[in-house]
């Protein structure tokens, strides 16, 4: 992890009432990090999926289980760190929601448009610790502000999408 | 901000005007209900006015699919009208554009569910 990074993080508790103020959040982190109106809706939507992933379907809605948000804005990419306090999931697993048989199931698109709007996602299941969801969109250079050259990859992450 | 509807008859055809958010909880609720209750009414010729949502997730899109299922189920038809950029861009990336019919004109909407 870049130890210059900005970091902003938030504790949730599991209940759905606070997502629009997550957004709200999310947009002003990427509007800060440089990104436009298009990249912001996208970064937006993802941390929404995956904030409601964590409350709805990891901590089941448990009042007494917390979902812990990060974001991180470095020299060339914004990074968000989702975990909550379940069981986890397979996305390897997830099926495809293209797929003719399933293009009519009401269900099954939220991780599937966080792959297709972030440049990497990965989930990390680890015992105890439950299930956090990281995810990266890279900065274009022309929306940097120049703070020196880093460029290092976090440590654990690989291209899943 | 959750999802406000206000229904109205246009020849055969009942619009549904709909603004705000279709959302996981409050907003797919409401829309659930209010398909039902208009396929309960013996409503099977729906157009969705969405010009005013501001905001749709999955689950949301989800919600436009069990619908469309629904009310086609009962031999009638859901097409949905006025898409703003984010929700256009959402049904083509899932590829749900090409299942619904689309429409940016409400009289040639309407016309259109005497031809199908």
């Amino acid at each position: 992890m870049d130890p210059a990074a900005s970091v902003i993080e938030l504790t949730l508790e599991s209940s759905l009432k606070h997502m629009e103020m997550v957004e709200e959040i999310a947009r002003r982190v990427s509007k800060a990090a440089g990104f436009g109106s298009e990249d912001e809706f996208q970064i937006e939507l993802a941390v929404h999926e995956t904030v409601i992933n964590a409350i709805a379907h990891g901590n089941q809605e448990d009042p007494s289980k917390k979902v812990w948000l990060q974001f991180r804005i470095s020299d060339d990419r914004l990074e968000i760190h989702v975990r909550d306090q379940g069981s986890g999931f397979d996305l390897s697993k997830v099926p495809d929601p293209l797929a003719e048989a399933n293009l009519l199931n009401i269900s099954g698109r939220g991780m599937f448009l966080v792959q297709q709007f972030m440049d990497e996602t990965q989930v990390v299941t680890s015992g105890g610790r439950g299930t956090e969801v990281i995810m990266i969109k890279r900065r274009k250079p022309q929306t940097q502000p120049h703070q020196g050259g880093k460029d290092r990859e976090p440590e654990g992450h690989r291209k899943t999408s | 901000m959750s999802l406000k509807a206000t229904v109205r008859q246009v020849d055969s055809v009942t619009v549904v005007d709909m603004s705000g958010r279709i959302t996981l909880g409050e907003g797919c609720s409401q829309m659930r209900g209010l398909i039902r209750e208009q396929i309960a009414k013996g409503n099977k010729n729906l157009l969705l006015n969405l010009g005013d949502v501001t905001y749709i997730d999955s689950s949301g899109i989800g919600e436009l699919v069990s619908a469309f299922t629904a009310v086609s189920n009962q031999g009638g038809a859901l097409k949905l009208l006025n898409l703003t950029k984010k929700v256009h861009d959402l049904l083509q990336i899932t590829k749900l554009y090409t299942v619904f019919d689309v429409h940016d004109d409400e009289a040639k909407a309407v016309a259109s569910f005497n031809r199908s």
